[in-house]
C-alpha cells in the first residue's frame, strides 16, 4: 500500500494547481479517490463524518445489478441455444452470452465514462459516480443483438443531452440509462423492438417474441410461457430484465442496506397491479378482444421491463420525486401508466419505459405541490396565532 | 400540564470516552471571553491589555445593542486581545487572581423585583447573554416578550455532559434562575426532561415551570425540536432558550449578587485517557485541564460536541456556551479502496457497512476525516430519517444555496438553528457543509427581515 502510495504522491504535483499537467487533475483524482479514501478533514460543522459516500452507495447499486447482469448473460446464451434447437451446456450458454453482452458493458463503460471524465476536466469538477450505475443498466435494459455503434451513440446521447446540458449528475430531468433507451426506441425502432430482436443469432423459423410481444400478435394465453418461467426470467426480452426473482433479490438487497426507495418499489407494483386487476375484471364487458385485459393482473409485474422498471428506474434518486409523500404517488402513477400504456396502447406492448420517462417530467410539479402543503399548514399555523392575538 | 413527546427520526451516535461521573477542580491558568461565539455581535472593546478586571467587568458591548455588555469571567489582567485575519477580534484573554475580586451587583429575591430590574441586573452584570433567541439564535433582546422560554435539561449529543449530574444539589439557585425568568415572559417555561431517565430533584421538583419529556434519540435534547413539538414558531414569533447551567449563572446573580461564572465541564472523546468532569469558570482555557490526560498522536480539540462543536487549538479556550470538551483523532489519512471494504468497524447510519449487525451499545472511536469527496446532492430522503422535524430538510437546504428568501421563510427556516441538521450533515452522503450553509441562510433571514 505504501509503495502505491508513495507512487501516487509523486505524480500528484503535476496535477495540481501550477502543474504540468494540471489539465489532468479531474482524471488523476478520480484514479487517485478509487484507489485511495482522501485524507481530507473536517473543518467546519460535524467534526465526524458516516462512513458513507458516493462511491459506496453506487457501487452497492452495482453489487445488487450482479446477479441480474449473470442470468442475463446465461439466458441470452440460453435464448440462442434453444432457438437453434441444441441443448447447451451452462458454461456453452453463458461462454455465448458473455460475447454478446460484455462488449455492450465496456462500450457503455468507455464511452460514458470517457465523456463524464472530459465534462469533469472541462468543469473542474471531480468526477461524480453516478454512470458506474447507468452504464450497468445501459446494457440491461438492450436487446443482445444491440449493434454496438448504437450502444455507443445512445450512451453519449443520454449523457450528454440526458444528463450534461442539465448541469451534470444530480441535476438531470430524465433518468440517464431510460433516456439512452428511449433514443434507440425512437431513433432505430427496427433494431429495439418487434419480434426479432430479443434473441441473439435467432434461428429464422423461431418466434422469438417476449409475451407482451405475443400478446400484441393476439396469441393465445396458453400459448405465453409459464408464470414460472416468466417470473424467473427464462424468456426473451432485454438483457437483465427477464428475471423477476433475481430484480427482486436485488431490490431486497437495495432496501435492507437503504439505498433504494422502498416506497416507490412497492407503489409501482401496487399502482399496476391495481389497474391490472380493474382490467381483467372489466376485461370480459368493455373489450372481450384485448388480450392484455384477459391476463392474469401479475402477469404484468413479471412480463417485460416492469419489475426491472420498479426496482431500478424508478427509484433513481436523481429523475424520482423527493419527498416521501411524493414518491408513493409518482411510483403508483408510474404503474398505473405502464399497464395502461401496455393494454390501451396497441402498437407499443411495452409501457414501462414511457411510464417512467412520463413520469421523471412530472416528479418535480409532484414535489411541489406535496411541499406546498407542508407551506400551507405553516401558514395556518401562522394565521391562527395571529388571529390569537388580535 | 406536562407532556411526553416521542421522536422517532434521529441517530444516537455512540463513542468512546464518556465522562465518569467524577468532578475535579482545577486551576486552569488562563481564561478568555470569544466575541465569536455570540452570533451577530459586533464588539466595541471596553479594555486594554494590562487593565486589572473584577469578575463582572464589562469586557466588550455590542455595537448595534449597546446594551448587550459581555463580562469578564474571572478577576484578573488583561493579558492580550488576540485578533485574527482583518484584525477581527477573536480572543480577549485574562490572566486570574490568585483571590478572586467580583463587582457587586447586589443580591435580591427575584420575585420582589419587576421585568426591568431584572433585566437591568443582568444586563449590566454582563449574565444577559446566557439567553438566547429564536428564530436565529443570537442573543435575546431585553425588550422583546417571548411567547415562551425553553430550557432543555438534557442533552443527547455523542458523549454529552449529564445535567442531572451537574446540576444535582443546586436546587436553591436554580430555582432563583427560573423566578427571574418567569419575570422575562407572559409564556411559558417548558423544562424538557428525557423520558424513562431518572432526572434531577432539581428539575422534578422545580416550580413555576411546565416539565415536558421527550423520548428518542439525538437530536431529542435539542431545543430546536423541543420547541418545534411543543410550541413551534411563527413568522414575527420569538422564543428564548437556556440550558441548566445558565440558569444557574442567573439564579446566582440573585442569590450572590455577582457574576459567578462558575461551570462543570465534561472532559469527553476517545483520546482523553481519564474522561472526567472539570470545575472551572466560563472560558477556560484546555491546556491545563487536560495535561497529562491525552493519548499520543494528532489530535482534534473541540469545545462542545463532535456534530457541533468548535475546533481549537491545544491551548484553546472553552466556549461560553459550551459545557463540554471532546478531543478526537484527527482523520488524515489515506484508506486504500476504504470505499469498498466491507468495514466491520466503521460506524455508518446506512446498512452499507455491516456495523448495522452489531450491538447498539457497542462504543466507536470515529475520527475527523470526511470519508469520501464532496459531490452534488443526490441521494434523496436520507435527511428526513434523522430530522424530526415538519420541515423538508433538502428543499430548505436547496433554498438557502440559490437565497430564496421567500421560500426559506416558507420552508421553516425560522424554527431551525445548524444544530438541527447537525446529523443531517453527519450522514449526508455527498458530504455538504450543511450546518454552514443554514448559518448562512439565518444571517441572511436575519438580515433581510430585520
Amino acid at each position: 500500500m505504501n509503495a502505491i502510495r508513495n507512487f501516487v504522491d509523486k505524480i500528484k504535483p503535476n496535477v495540481q494547481k501550477g502543474g504540468r499537467f494540471h489539465y489532468l487533475h479531474s482524471t488523476f483524482e478520480a484514479f487517485e479517490t478509487f484507489l485511495f479514501v482522501p485524507n481530507d478533514t473536517t473543518t467546519s460543522g460535524s467534526h465526524i463524518r458516516d462512513y458513507i459516500d458516493m462511491k459506496r452507495t453506487m457501487s452497492v447499486v452495482v453489487m445488487a445489478l450482479v446477479p441480474v447482469l449473470l442470468f442475463g448473460i446465461w439466458n441470452v446464451g440460453y435464448q440462442h441455444h434453444l432457438s437453434h434447437g441444441v441443448m447447451a451446456s451452462l458454461w456453452d450458454n453463458i461462454f455465448f452470452g458473455a460475447l454478446k453482452v460484455l462488449p455492450i458493458l465496456v462500450v457503455s463503460y468507455v464511452v460514458g465514462l470517457g465523456i463524464e471524465f472530459a465534462f469533469a476536466q472541462i468543469r473542474g469538477h471531480e468526477v461524480n459516480e453516478g454512470f458506474l450505475v447507468s452504464g450497468f443498466l445501459i446494457p440491461l435494459i438492450v436487446p443482445p443483438d444491440t449493434p454496438l455503434w448504437m450502444v455507443a451513440l445512445a450512451t453519449a446521447f443520454a449523457v450528454v443531452i440526458g444528463k450534461e446540458v442539465f448541469g451534470g449528475t444530480g441535476m438531470n430531468i430524465l433518468n440517464p440509462a431510460l433516456t439512452a433507451r428511449a433514443f434507440l426506441f425512437f431513433a432505430y425502432p427496427q433494431d429495439l423492438s418487434g419480434d426479432k430482436v430479443w434473441i441473439a443469432e435467432k434461428a429464422d423459423a423461431y418466434s422469438g417474441a417476449t409475451p407482451l410481444g405475443q400478446l400484441l400478435t393476439n396469441e393465445p394465453i396458453s400459448s405465453l410461457p409459464s408464470a414460472s418461467d416468466m417470473f424467473f426470467g427464462f424468456i426473451p426480452g432485454s438483457i437483465g430484465e427477464t428475471s423477476t426473482f433475481l430484480i427482486l433479490i436485488g431490490g431486497l438487497f437495495l432496501i435492507l442496506t437503504g439505498i433504494g426507495s422502498w416506497r416507490i418499489m412497492i407503489s409501482v407494483f401496487a399502482g399496476g397491479f391495481a389497474l391490472a386487476l380493474l382490467f381483467n375484471i372489466l376485461g370480459p364487458i368493455v373489450a372481450p378482444d384485448n388480450a392484455y385485459m384477459a391476463i392474469p393482473p401479475y402477469y404484468h409485474l413479471i412480463m417485460g421491463g416492469f419489475a426491472f422498471g420498479a426496482v431500478y428506474m424508478a427509484t433513481d434518486p436523481v429523475s424520482a420525486s423527493q419527498t416521501n409523500r411524493g414518491k408513493w404517488i409518482y411510483g403508483i402513477l408510474i404503474g398505473v401508466i405502464a399497464v395502461l400504456i401496455r393494454v390501451l396502447n396497441p402498437a407499443y406492448p411495452e409501457g414501462m419505459m414511457l411510464a417512467i420517462l412520463l413520469m421523471n417530467v412530472f416528479a418535480p410539479l409532484i414535489d411541489h405541490y406535496v411541499v406546498e402543503a407542508n407551506i400551507k399548514k405553516r401558514l395556518k399555523r401562522y394565521q391562527k396565532a395571529q388571529l390569537a392575538t388580535t | 400540564m406536562s407532556e411526553t413527546i416521542t421522536i422517532k427520526q434521529g441517530l444516537d451516535i455512540n463513542l468512546m470516552g464518556e465522562a465518569e461521573k467524577v468532578t475535579r477542580q482545577v486551576d486552569t491558568g488562563l481564561y478568555a471571553i470569544k466575541p465569536t461565539d455570540f452570533t451577530g455581535v459586533f464588539p466595541k472593546v471596553l479594555v486594554q491589555e494590562g487593565d486589572r478586571v473584577k469578575a463582572g467587568t464589562p469586557l466588550f458591548y455590542d455595537k448595534y445593542r449597546e446594551t448587550i455588555k459581555l463580562c469578564a469571567p474571572v478577576s484578573g489582567t488583561i493579558k492580550e486581545l488576540r485578533r485574527g485575519a482583518k484584525r477581527v477580534l477573536h480572543e480577549i484573554i485574562i490572566e486570574p487572581d490568585t483571590q478572586q475580586v467580583f463587582e457587586d451587583f447586589g443580591k435580591a429575591d427575584p420575585n420582589n423585583l419587576t421585568r426591568e430590574q431584572i433585566t437591568e441586573k443582568m444586563l449590566t452584570s454582563g449574565v444577559w447573554p446566557v439567553i438566547r433567541q429564536r428564530p436565529y439564535n443570537v442573543i435575546a433582546n431585553a425588550a422583546d416578550h417571548p411567547k415562551s422560554i425553553f430550557i432543555s435539561c438534557f442533552d443527547t449529543s455523542p458523549l454529552a455532559p449529564d445535567y442531572n449530574y451537574i446540576i444535582n444539589g443546586q436546587g436553591v439557585t436554580f430555582q432563583s434562575g427560573l423566578d427571574a425568568l418567569k419575570k422575562l415572559t407572559n409564556g411559558k417555561i417548558h423544562l424538557n426532561l428525557k423520558s424513562g431517565v431518572a432526572a434531577s430533584e432539581v428539575f422534578t421538583k422545580a416550580k413555576n415551570v411546565q416539565i415536558n419529556y421527550f423520548n428518542g434519540p439525538h437530536p431529542a435534547g435539542n431545543v430546536g425540536v423541543q420547541i418545534n413539538k411543543i410550541d413551534p414558531i411563527n413568522k414575527g414569533d420569538i422564543v428564548w432558550h437556556l440550558r441548566p447551567q445558565e440558569v444557574l449563572t442567573i439564579g446566582r446573580l440573585f442569590t450572590e449578587g455577582r457574576f459567578n461564572s462558575e461551570r462543570i465541564i465534561a472532559i469527553t472523546g476517545s483520546e482523553v485517557l481519564k474522561p472526567l468532569y472539570i470545575k472551572t469558570n466560563i472560558g477556560a482555557t484546555i491546556r491545563e485541564i487536560l495535561k497529562d490526560n491525552l493519548n499520543e498522536g494528532k489530535l482534534r480539540f473541540i469545545s462542545g460536541n463532535p456534530l457541533t462543536g468548535k475546533k481549537i487549538d491545544k491551548n484553546g479556550f472553552i466556549g461560553f456556551y459550551d459545557s463540554q470538551v471532546t478531543i478526537l483523532p484527527e482523520g488524515d489519512y489515506y484508506e486504500m479502496f476504504g470505499w469498498v471494504l466491507p468495514g466491520f468497524g466503521k460506524f455508518s447510519y446506512s446498512r452499507t457497512f455491516f456495523t448495522w449487525l452489531q450491538s447498539k451499545n457497542k462504543k466507536y472511536r470515529l475520527d475527523t476525516n470526511f470519508h469520501g469527496g464532496r459531490r452534488a446532492l443526490v441521494m434523496t430522503g436520507e435527511m428526513e430519517k434523522v430530522f424530526p422535524f415538519d420541515i423538508y430538510p433538502m428543499q430548505l437546504i436547496k433554498a438557502i444555496m440559490i437565497e430564496d428568501i421567500e421560500a426559506m421563510e416558507n420552508l421553516g427556516i425560522y424554527e431551525v438553528d445548524e444544530e438541527d441538521f447537525a446529523l443531517v450533515e453527519y450522514i449526508d452522503t455527498s458530504k455538504t457543509e450543511i450546518q454552514e450553509l443554514v448559518r448562512k441562510g439565518l444571517d441572511l433571514m436575519r438580515k433581510e427581515m430585520s
